[in-house]
Formats: structure tokens, C-alpha cells, sequence
């Protein structure tokens, strides 16, 4: 078995408007390795969440993979058919949603509901899948798993919620689970719960988890690794700690900027200005250079892939000196 | 969609402490605290009765001439007089309605079921499933439901099998647009997403996962449904494309009074009164599942 569970190559996804083709994803390539966790970062309409659609082969009816390639395990998910996929996603691959309400149906006791996968997937029988249903309903923390079998979801808490989506994640006991943004929905306090709740089924299943958020804190608690995304494309990809505390693109930098409660505590909050690109008409060169604030006449022009620093990170800025810089001062400051 | 609307006068007091209200609303909500659902399932509830108990209500025979007591009055031995060939009318109105509302019972069932299906076809998967499908709702929908059904049971010959083919063939269209549309706006939710990210197949997730969330529509549709149903089954009776004679069945009581309207008024205005009643409970039960079933609207 190769060391890395997923692996993302060079993955392009279109979207067909009325106004053109948006280019959502636009040549995204990264791996997650055996029982660790990636955060995948960025801006609302960064292509992380088309990402992991892709990655499911969940896209929208007008979205589409125009090129790329998706390995779980060596096996080309993008070259799949819809039979051969529903054989892998559940007991290979599963997913965690934003909103436990909408994505759990109203209609089904949720313990049916975390027992359908053993059923469909694993040939369980109906009592079976019940038992394994009780038992992760019991492992994701929620009390009294034999009377909350039978309750509907609106009869649970927006947290415990979020446990039922976990142990349906959970239940065929997948290699990796996507997360889209699982705890953005929730206050702090049951944030913190659902996180440790992640981090620690990632212990102790080993499973793989790659985390979509815009919430560097949520990235430093959870993963190991850290992708981020800007404009449908990556530019900068490392160890965690490494990018979080020495970012090597403005944009990184951005991000660190305008996030509360980081490594080094800021007197006020720094927005990155302007907004994002629009993916129909990107800009040239760098897609970022009309918000950076270190931009040269290079970066209007030249096309910026991820380049290979020193230390296995990556960074698609063509000036990434500029940012060591800046957090320098940065820290310098009283 | 329905013929009557009956407005609900028991709703609760506007200006009650909060508490208090929510619950008086929860009771509200249920079943037998709505005046126009239990209106309906009383009306229904005695006209079944009398129908399933017609051996017991009466020692005649429905279809058995006695052509020594033709066109009779009301009396103590026929309540309602007797026919033109001496059957005893209370009789013919208890056995006529017993198929009558057998027919549309059934008859009710098969477009729910085939509309309810290709609805959910169409709305889910799309692209040319739905071209498809919702091309022959609309060559369907652009006759008159009770003309395309007069006209199929005249081709397929009059007879309790062509009247469920001709319904089912016709009555099929409004289940399929109102699944539809439903499942258009269901399918875009979050957890079909979830069921499709789960691996399940296009059948389980349109079967376990949408149809409960959308079926209430059709149940709802339905109960109006059957009104139009039974109404297309007397008309046909009427026309003579019902169930052959001697069988009892409003319609054709109907039309047979009708050569004897000056005399004997009875024998054509009593069968049509009863259609109307039937027509007014099944309505009025179709109103109050409405209230009761649709969400958020107390």
C-alpha cells in the first residue's frame, strides 16, 4: 500500500454559466498521507468545497472534471463509473457536511440512518446494522444511544447533530473522510468538542481526513498538513505549524493576518483588500497580484505554479522572501 | 385542485401568553380538532357504512325485476319507491355506491402509484428522462381530463378494466408534475448530497430518502383526486360506458330516471344528491389532510 491514502493531481473542474466557463478548480494537486489530516484553506468561492465535490464525484450537474487526476490507493476515481463509485464511497470514502440539519433527512430515525450504510454497503442485516449503529452512536459520544436510535433529527442539538453525521462518516469505516467546514455551523464550545472528536477517531481508526474551513485555528487543531487555496488554485502547501508561523505567500500571510487568537497575538486584525478573482476571467500571471501588496511587474505576467522550497512545502509566489519580511516586522512591532 | 374550501373557524385566540398558545396550537394541529377533516371523515365514514352494511339495510336484490311493483312511490316496503322495472331504488343506491366507491377507490391508486413514479424519475434524474416524460404530461394536460376519459373508454368498450385504464392513463399527469416539482426542490438538499456521497444507489435514494419527503403532496392530491374519479365513473355510467347493466351504479340510475324526471323525480335526483354529498365529504377530507400535513401553516 503506497503511503499516501489520496492523491490529487493536477485536478481541473469546470463550471458551465451563462456568463462563460468558470474555472473553479484550476490545476490542484495534493496528497494526504495514511491516518493524517489536510486542511484545505481559503475564501468562500476558492474551489475548496468543488474540490472535495470532485473528490466524491458529488459535482453539480453543469460542474465537471475536465482533467486530472484523482488516486485513492492508485485507483483513478475520475475514471470511475457511477456502480464502481457507489462501491467506494461510504467504505472508502465518506464525507462530513457544513450543515448536520439539512444534510440529514428529516423524515428517517436517525439510527436507520447511520445502519443504511452497513446495510447497503457491508451486507449487514437489519439487526446488525442496528447493533453498529448503537455502537457508533456510543463511540461519537451521543448519551443514551438506545432511546436516541429512535429519534428524528430535529429532536437533536446542532453538536449531537454533527455526531450523527460523524458516525454515518464513521460507519463503514472508510480510509479518509472529507470534512466541509463540519464545524462552522456550531458554537465554540461544541466546536471545540466536535474537533477533538475528529482528531481523536483520526488517532485511534486512522483514518485520513481532509479538512475544508476558513478557519486557521480549527487547520492548527486538527491537521497536520496544510494546503491553501486562492482563486480555484493552490499556492501554498506545507507542514501546518511551518506555513501558519513563517507563511510563504501574501495570501497565506492574509489569512494569518485577519485570523483572531494565532501563535502571535496582533494588536488588531489586518483585512486583505479588495476581492476575490472572478474564475471566468482570471487574472493574468499571478491571481492574486491585484491584491497583494507586494506585487512586481513579473507577477502581472508570469504564470505561477507551486514551486518546491527547502523542507518538502511548496509556494506559488514568485517573491515569497517578501512574506518572511513582513511577519518579521510584523513581530518586531511593540 | 380541490372543490371546496372550508375556512377553520376554531383557530386559536390571537392574543393568548406564548406558552399557552403553542400548545393550543399543537392541539389545533391534530386530527380530530379539524372541523373540516372530521366534517369529511363523518360524511365518508356513514356512506361507507351504509355501503359495506347494503345486505343488512335491505332484503332486496338489487338487480331482481319485479315488474308487478314498477315506478312506485316511497312507502314502508320501498323507501325510496321502486324503478321502472321494479327494483327498489334505497336498494340500487346502497349496491351502486358500493361499486362506485370501490371503482374509484381502486381507480385512484394506479395513477398515484405510475404518476408518483415517472414524477420521481423525472425530476431526479433530468435531462432527457425528464424532455421525455414531461412532453407526454403536457399532450395529456392540454385535453380535458373527463373528455380524454370518455373518449378512452369509448375506444377501450365500456366495463370496469377500461375505466382504470382510462383513468390511469390520464390521471397519471398531476402526480407526476406534482412529484416533480417536489423532488426538484428535495434533491437540491443536503442530505440527498449526503445519501449520494454515502454510496447509495440512484433507486435507494429516490425510494428511501426522497419519496417519504415528498409523498405527502401526492396523498394530498390524491384525496381530490378520487372526487374527480367518481365523478368521471357516474358520468360514464351515465353515458352507458360503465359497468354493464343490471349492475347498480349511480350513473347509470341516473340516466335511466331520467325518461321518468316529471313524475317520478326521485329516482334521478336521489342518486345525483348522494354523488354530491360523497364528492362533498372526500373533498373536505382532502382540505383538512392539507391543513394538517402541510407544514408551518397553523
Amino acid at each position: 500500500m503506497s503511503e499516501n491514502v489520496l492523491e490529487v493531481r493536477d485536478l481541473h473542474v469546470r463550471i458551465a454559466s451563462r456568463r462563460g466557463t468558470v474555472r473553479a478548480v484550476d490545476g490542484v494537486s495534493f496528497e494526504v498521507p495514511r491516518g493524517e489530516a489536510v486542511g484545505l484553506v481559503g475564501e468562500s468561492g476558492s474551489g475548496k468545497s468543488m474540490t472535495l465535490r470532485a473528490i466524491l464525484g458529488v459535482l453539480p450537474p453543469e460542474a465537471k472534471v475536465t482533467s486530472g487526476q484523482i488516486l485513492l490507493d492508485g485507483v483513478d476515481l475520475v475514471t470511475l463509473g457511477s456502480a464502481e463509485l457507489n462501491r467506494i464511497r461510504g467504505p472508502r470514502l465518506s464525507m462530513i457536511f457544513q450543515e448536520p440539519m439539512s444534510a440529514l433527512n428529516p423524515v428517517m430515525r436517525v439510527g436507520r440512518q447511520i445502519a443504511e450504510g452497513p446495510q447497503v454497503h457491508l451486507g449487514h442485516s437489519r439487526a446488525r446494522a442496528a447493533e453498529r449503529a448503537l455502537e457508533l452512536m456510543h463511540r461519537v459520544g451521543i448519551p443514551d444511544p438506545e432511546r436516541r436510535f429512535r429519534a428524528y433529527p430535529h429532536e437533536f442539538s446542532g453538536g449531537m447533530r454533527q455526531r450523527v453525521m460523524i458516525a454515518i462518516a464513521l460507519s463503514c469505516d472508510p480510509e479518509i473522510i472529507l470534512c466541509d467546514e463540519p464545524t462552522t455551523a456550531l458554537d465554540v464550545t461544541i466546536q471545540d468538542q466536535i474537533l477533538r472528536l475528529l482528531a481523536q477517531l483520526c488517532r485511534e481508526s486512522g483514518v485520513s481526513l481532509v479538512f475544508v474551513t476558513h478557519d486557521l485555528p480549527v487547520v492548527a487543531q486538527v491537521c497536520q498538513h496544510i494546503a491553501v487555496m486562492y482563486g480555484g488554485q493552490l499556492v501554498e502547501r506545507g507542514d501546518v505549524r511551518e506555513v501558519l508561523l513563517d507563511p510563504r505567500h501574501p495570501y497565506t500571510l492574509g489569512l494569518v493576518r485577519s485570523a483572531p487568537d494565532f501563535e502571535y497575538v496582533r494588536e488588531s486584525l489586518v483585512p486583505i483588500p479588495g476581492s476575490p478573482p472572478s474564475l471566468i476571467t482570471p487574472p493574468a500571471g499571478c491571481r492574486f497580484h491585484p491584491r497583494c501588496a507586494f506585487v512586481e511587474e513579473d507577477c502581472r505576467v508570469t504564470e505561477t505554479p507551486l514551486r518546491l522550497l527547502p523542507g518538502g512545502r511548496a509556494t506559488a509566489c514568485l517573491h515569497h522572501e517578501r512574506c518572511r519580511e513582513a511577519v518579521a516586522a510584523d513581530r518586531a512591532r511593540p | 385542485m380541490s372543490a371546496v374550501t372550508v375556512t377553520d373557524g376554531a383557530g386559536p385566540p390571537a392574543a393568548s401568553p406564548a406558552p399557552a398558545d403553542r400548545a393550543q396550537r399543537r392541539a389545533a394541529r391534530r386530527w380530530y380538532r379539524q372541523p373540516a377533516l372530521m366534517a369529511g371523515i363523518v360524511i365518508i365514514g356513514v356512506i361507507l357504512g351504509l355501503a359495506i352494511a347494503a345486505p343488512l339495510l335491505t332484503s332486496y336484490s338489487p338487480i331482481v325485476q319485479n315488474l308487478n311493483a314498477t315506478l312506485q312511490g316511497p312507502s314502508a316496503h320501498h323507501l325510496l319507491g321502486t324503478d321502472q322495472l321494479g327494483r327498489d331504488t334505497w336498494t340500487r343506491l346502497l349496491y351502486g355506491l358500493r361499486v362506485d366507491l370501490r371503482i374509484a377507490f381502486i381507480a385512484v391508486l394506479f395513477p398515484f402509484v405510475l404518476g408518483t413514479i415517472l414524477g420521481c424519475l423525472a425530476g431526479y434524474f433530468g435531462g432527457w428522462v425528464d424532455v421525455i416524460i414531461m412532453r407526454l404530461v403536457d399532450i395529456v394536460v392540454a385535453f380535458p381530463f373527463y373528455v380524454l376519459v370518455i373518449a378512452l373508454v369509448f375506444v377501450l368498450g365500456p366495463g370496469e378494466r377500461s375505466i382504470y385504464i382510462a383513468i390511469t392513463a390520464i390521471g397519471w399527469v398531476s402526480y407526476a408534475r406534482i412529484i416533480r416539482g417536489e423532488i426538484l426542490v428535495a434533491k437540491r438538499q443536503d442530505y440527498v448530497l449526503a445519501a449520494q456521497a454515502g454510496g447509495l444507489s440512484s433507486l435507494r435514494i429516490m425510494g428511501r430518502h426522497l419519496l417519504p419527503n415528498v409523498i405527502t403532496q401526492a396523498i394530498i392530491y390524491a384525496m381530490s383526486d378520487i372526487v374527480q374519479d367518481i365523478l368521471a365513473i357516474v358520468t360514464l355510467g351515465y353515458f352507458g360506458l360503465g359497468v354493464p347493466p343490471p349492475t347498480a351504479d349511480l350513473g347509470s340510475m341516473i340516466n335511466d330516471g331520467q325518461n321518468f324526471l316529471s313524475t317520478h323525480w326521485q329516482l334521478t335526483t336521489i342518486p345525483g344528491l348522494v354523488v354530491v354529498i360523497v364528492g362533498l365529504g372526500l373533498s373536505l377530507i382532502g382540505d383538512g389532510l392539507a391543513d394538517l400535513l402541510r407544514p408551518g401553516q397553523s
